[in-house]
């Protein structure tokens, strides 16, 4: 069932088009991740699910009604904000049972409802605290325990995760994904941050520019990105994307990076239409799929190859560490492991995967292969 | 440095002294008697106390003729200034909230002109006032001064509160109306508990203006429903008799003790709560 269907969604802030047709459909259960660069209009969607904004033209249905009218208290929803946006003169308990007030819940059932989400989120001894003697992890908990005591059809999360450090981030990242699995809500979850919605998501909504770019689910998302903005925005580091000519070859197409001797020829994959041969594409390829020479990719030799190119950079981070190759004009990262020593300005070998790549359209930026 | 110092202290000092000199002439003044002020001039230290001349500024002074002291005129003050202070304060504290965080079309509009009134002089009100409190039937009545203060007084009050309230963040309003509140139990439950730093001062700004207020008192209500600040002007042209210049100035004392009153309690919420804005 669709827990919330958009269809058509625009937005206009004066002359300007913050959202330029949104369609988006989730399903109930689903963890949606609106990700993309600041300004690219998923916070002002955020708002028009909740609610808190109009949409200019567009439909959207929460629970299969049309909400496009209803007031924001009568949507059935629950949000958490970037701030926490806890009423500060208020204690815990107040700030949770706030909602049910307003919605006259008998005491005692709230009482109730307080104790099942206090246990839930273990902020049992906060319960009688105010906001401003809490840690900025204990307000992120009281702030989802004020959404969790409603048990709306939709939960909305406004990057909620970006005011805290990045250690106690990583914490909650997975708390809210395991809370997820165990009371299997439907959420919305809007961030900038690629990274969160790649560990969190179930559903993600690439957005950029008042667009959503591509919306699938994870994996198809960073293999498979439907374009170049997508292949760039996802992955830290991100997808190198590269000129490469195609060519026809005995064994397929084959992707040509550079010129003369030291030009690179990589598998392409054959799926790719024959027009595109002898013509100029982009390749994009992960920076995992360049590595040290000893590396196997899978059990399936296939595919692997030795390339050879000359050492830029290197930068260690203790798990691996990211080098930077000259291929041909430009530029390209691998990932090889800690204790492969390299040095700028040597010619060095790496081990490559060619299974993953792949071909856009210099012109559209589309996904081609 | 340490001669600049000197020197602005000096300055500082000099300044403060020629300020309050006036005060304490009538301090000094409230504590002699007629003889000693007729023998010794104006100017100059008491030789003993004559209390007495509080207890006869308080009950006995002649006023306009009512030999009844200020006691009346005090508690027409009173009658006058708080409900005007509490009214005007609670309304501009409710428009202030509507306009910066229930934001509408033209929402500046109407703030600009409502504080647009904090630039008009009060003589330029005179006529339109007597034309309203005559169709009310308000005319030389402490309800109409109540009237005028707290209708006057919003323009202030709105101003202080609105520019308080921008500093709520907006988030904190998007998550009470997902919570289910509406426009008063925002107001009640969320911006007013937020609200006692802007309310003191306030209140303060207010209580002071409307009691030292003169104009309107004097103008809008006579006899026995004066305000002390009118009454008192009597006397300074009651010459008919000898001056009884101790009793008046324990009955300037007992008129401005109030608001040095209010100004001693809430003096140092006055001045934090002028220089912050922000609800952190």
């Amino acid at each position: 069932m669709a827990a919330l269907s958009i269809r058509g969604l625009r937005k206009k802030f004066g002359p300007v088009d913050v959202l330029k047709g949104i369609d988006l459909e989730i399903d109930s259960g689903d963890f949606t991740v609106l990700v993309g660069p600041s300004g690219c209009g998923k916070s002002t969607l955020l708002n028009i699910i909740a609610g808190l904004e109009s949409a200019t033209a567009g439909e959207i249905e929460i629970g299969e009604r049309l909400v496009n009218d209803v007031a924001a208290k009568d949507r059935d929803i629950a949000m958490v904000f970037q701030s926490y946006a806890l009423y500060p003169t208020m204690t815990v308990r107040q700030n949770i049972t706030f909602g049910m007030e307003c919605r006259h819940v008998p005491k005692a059932k709230q009482a109730e409802a307080v104790d099942r989400v206090a246990r839930l989120l273990q902020i049992e001894p906060l319960l009688n605290r105010k906001p401003g003697q809490l840690s900025g992890g204990q307000r992120q908990r009281v702030a989802m325990g004020r959404a969790l005591v409603r048990d709306p059809k939709l939960f909305l999360f406004d990057e909620p995760l970006s005011n805290l450090d990045a250690k106690l981030r990583v914490e909650m990242r997975m708390e809210i994904k395991q809370l997820h699995a165990r009371i299997g809500a439907t959420i919305v979850y809007v961030t900038h941050d690629q990274i969160e919605a790649m560990t969190m998501a179930t559903r993600i909504a690439v957005m950029h520019q008042g667009e959503v770019q591509q919306f699938a689910d994870p994996d198809t998302i960073y293999h498979r990105p439907a374009n170049l903005f997508v292949a760039r925005f996802m992955g830290a580091p991100p997808m190198n994307t590269m000129t490469a000519r195609l060519e026809g070859g005995d064994s397929g197409p084959v992707a040509v990076l550079g010129k003369g001797e030291q030009a690179i020829r990589l598998p392409a994959p054959a799926s790719v239409d024959r027009q595109w041969l002898g013509r100029n594409v982009v390749l994009g390829i992960r920076p995992e799929c360049i590595a040290e020479p000893s590396r196997q990719f899978g059990e399936d030799p296939a595919g692997r190859l030795i390339i050879t190119a000359p050492v830029e950079l290197t930068e260690p981070n203790g798990a691996e560490t990211i080098v930077m190759l000259r291929v041909g004009d430009e530029k390209m990262l691998a990932r090889v492991a800690p204790d492969t020593r390299l040095l700028p300005g040597q010619l060095a070998q790496f081990a490559a995967d060619a299974r993953k790549i792949c071909l856009f359209d210099p012109a559209t930026e589309r996904l081609i292969a | 440095m340490r001669s600049t110092r000197v020197v602005l202290y000096l300055l500082v000092t000099v300044l403060a002294a020629f300020y309050l000199l006036p005060l304490a002439v009538v301090a000094l003044n409230s504590l002699r008697s007629t003889r000693d002020i007729f023998g010794n001039g104006m100017i100059g230290l008491p030789h003993g106390l004559e209390l007495d001349n509080f207890s006869q500024a308080w009950s006995g002074l002649c006023i306009a003729e009512h030999c009844t002291g200020i006691r009346g005129y005090m508690l027409n003050s009173m009658i006058m200034t708080i409900p005007a202070t509490l009214i005007s304060t609670f309304f501009g504290a409710l428009i202030g909230y509507a306009i910066s965080l229930w934001r509408f079309r033209g929402d500046l509009w109407v703030f600009g002109i409502i504080t647009l009134g904090v630039f008009l002089p009060e003589q330029m009100k005179l006529v339109p006032w007597v034309l309203v409190l005559r169709d009310l039937g308000l005319f030389n009545s402490v309800a109409g001064l109540v009237l005028i203060h707290v209708v006057q007084g919003l323009s202030f009050t709105t101003l202080f509160c609105r520019n308080y309230y921008v500093g709520i963040p907006q988030e904190l309003m998007k998550a009470a109306k997902i919570d289910g509140a509406g426009f008063f139990r925002i107001f009640w439950r969320i911006v007013l508990p937020l609200s006692p730093p802007i309310l003191i001062v306030t209140i303060i700004w207010q209580f002071t203006g409307i009691w030292n207020e003169y104009l309107y008192g004097v103008t809008f209500a006579s006899g026995p429903n004066q305000p002390v600040t009118a009454a008192l002007i009597a006397l300074a042209v009651s010459v008919s008799e000898a001056p009884q210049y101790g009793v008046q100035s324990a009955a300037v004392l007992i008129a401005a003790a109030p608001t040095l009153f209010v100004y001693l309690i809430g003096g140092k919420y006055f001045m934090r709560g002028l220089t912050a804005g922000a609800v952190k």
